[in-house]
């Protein structure tokens, strides 16, 4: 990770940006010579701000995910984030030798959260995904919908000004998926975090973000952007979510079927 | 938690909180401990069992006289009043005594080598390329090798035993540890350096409770191999002073000619091995694995 911006003096959002992207390219030693991944993305994500980014395979969203969480580092570019960032994954990385509860407060023990106040802050934590009762559980006795609202309250216990999700529904049946979009934007509300969303599903993109940005793939490169205005709650068969996943889908098509004519 | 959901409904008034309860509650596997009588027909009814086929099989290989020479073979009856015998006169339990407190001993000195050990051959690049190799080849040396060597530099003593179990349990305690930390998958690394766990937090909350199911097991084998080595070092360097323990006893039946205590000893060896397997070991393991959802059943 490039620099971390300063903290404005009376800890309040007098910050312009949660994360800030710039000119930033990434690429990685292959076969023939240098590969290209990433290739000159610039984009703020506004505090409180939703943004998810949509691409096909091989547009390097989940390397850029990882740049900004400082798993990685660019070959080119500036990244500056607000603190450090809170990452989710499309598996829930829960850890499997604690309990839901021990997950959470591992996460505020790592940030220096004092033991007396962790076991009450894991059970708001774990209020807020509306697990109340699961403190004690263990990761393999919960289902796949659970464990990754465990893994949200897990990210939320950061108290990042970032939330990263790299696909983190991807592995869920469609019903679940559909609760947890309306859990997601309900916590987003709530806790004012700005959300930096990966996903290839141009409905789920349309469904949680303020703003949409496309991904080109081999070198992935920022296409085009849309803001999303249509008010909540949103429902993923709402006809204005429909039909502006429909215009996403055909420049999205049209992105794809260029690899095609080489 | 049905209930207590319930009750936010109606606060929210939205149907998403009874929604995902409903969800959580359709997707919940239940598991449950299996049965006592279940575990007793499947775990312990099979190898009682055997254990009574093979002592069945010996009676009558003695009471039928096909092995008619009880210098060969005694019959279970007569290893059975040895046994009795050193029981009465408050010799048994010294003999388990004297090998099984140097079995651990050794086993807990073998345990505070080989743990940093194999951390540190797991985690650093240069050690591990220059011992990794030595140490793995070292878990196929009999360790009953050592025992001349051990003999000449640290004389007839405990410390020559110690140094054989150490030199048994040591590489297979760290390969454990190396392997565990080998397979802790890397998406944990990941989410922990997300979470702030780098370099030595890291390894305490993330890589050495990972990597604990593959030093459990080799913990069990690192117990097996000092257990193995102990005894050849007993049967090899029996010394009056040392104090008689199960290969002593091994050692001075043969001496004696003495087939049923021979039979004694072997007898004892194999069980006393067993028990600390199925009292310390097993339980260890099955907890460790259990806490992880690794042995549920489907």
């Amino acid at each position: 990770m490039a620099t971390t911006l300063a903290k404005a003096a009376d800890g309040t959002a007098s910050l312009t940006h949660a994360a800030r992207i710039q000119h930033v390219s990434k690429s990685y030693p292959g076969p023939a010579g240098q590969q290209l991944v990433l290739d000159d993305i610039t984009l703020d994500v506004a505090p409180g701000e939703f943004v998810t980014l949509l691409g096909a395979s091989g547009c390097g969203k989940s390397t850029l995910l990882n740049l900004v969480a400082g798993l990685d580092r660019p070959s080119a570019g500036e990244i500056a984030t607000d603190g450090r960032p809170a990452l989710m994954f499309q598996e829930h990385a829960l850890f499997p030798w604690l309990t839901a509860g021990k997950n959470i407060e591992l996460a505020l023990k790592l940030r220096g959260v004092p033991k007396a106040e962790r076991r009450e802050r894991a059970g708001e934590l774990l209020e807020l995904v509306r697990l109340k009762g699961a403190h004690g559980k263990r990761v393999h006795e919960l289902s796949g919908g659970m464990r990754q609202r465990v893994a949200l309250a897990r990210a939320l216990a950061q108290e990042s000004k970032l939330l990263l999700m790299d696909e983190p529904f991807a592995a869920l049946d469609a019903i679940t998926r559909d609760v947890l979009h309306d859990e997601l934007t309900r916590i987003w509300r709530e806790t004012q975090v700005s959300v930096l969303f990966v996903t290839h599903n141009v409905r789920e993109a349309v469904r949680l973000a303020q703003r949409v940005v496309l991904l080109s793939s081999r070198p992935g490169r920022i296409a085009r952007e849309w803001t999303v205005g249509i008010p909540h709650p949103r429902r993923i068969e709402d006809t204005a979510v429909a039909e502006l996943s429909v215009e996403i889908t055909e420049e999205l098509r049209g992105e794809i079927r260029r690899h095609g004519q080489h | 938690m049905a209930s207590t959901d319930s009750t936010t409904v109606a606060k929210d008034g939205n149907d998403l909180a009874g929604l995902e309860a409903g969800l959580d509650a359709l997707e919940t596997r239940q598991t449950g401990r299996t049965p006592f009588r279940q575990t007793f027909t499947e775990k312990i009814l099979p190898p009682v069992l055997a254990v009574v086929l093979v002592l069945a099989v010996w009676q009558a290989l003695v009471s039928f006289k096909v092995v008619d020479d009880p210098s060969k073979l005694p019959a279970p009856s007569a290893v059975w009043d040895v046994v009795q015998t050193a029981w009465l006169q408050g010799e048994l339990l010294g003999y388990i005594w004297t090998s099984v407190s140097r079995g651990l001993l050794g086993f807990l000195f073998a345990l505070l080598i080989g743990t940093p050990l194999g951390l540190i051959v797991a985690r650093v690049k240069f050690v591990r390329a220059a011992i990794g190799p030595i140490l793995s080849g070292l878990q196929s040396l009999p360790s009953v090798a050592w025992v001349p060597p051990a003999v000449i530099w640290l004389g007839l003593n405990n410390s020559m035993m110690y140094a054989v179990i150490l030199l048994g349990a040591v590489p297979s305690i760290a390969n454990g540890l190396v392997s565990g930390v080998d397979q802790v998958p890397p998406l944990f690394l990941r989410a922990g350096r997300t979470l702030g766990a780098t370099g030595l937090k890291g390894t305490w909350h993330i890589v050495l409770p990972a990597a604990l199911p593959g030093y459990v097991a080799g913990l069990k084998q690192g117990w097996a191999f000092s257990w193995r080595s102990l005894m050849a070092a007993e049967i090899i360097a029996s010394f009056p002073d040392l104090g008689v323990g199960l290969g002593q006893l091994l050692e001075n039946g043969r001496n004696a000619s003495d087939m049923a205590m021979v039979f004694e000893a072997i007898l004892l060896i194999l069980i006393v091995g067993i028990a600390i397997d199925l009292l310390i070991f097993s339980p260890l393991e099955r907890w460790v694995l259990r806490s992880r959802g690794l042995l549920v059943k489907n």
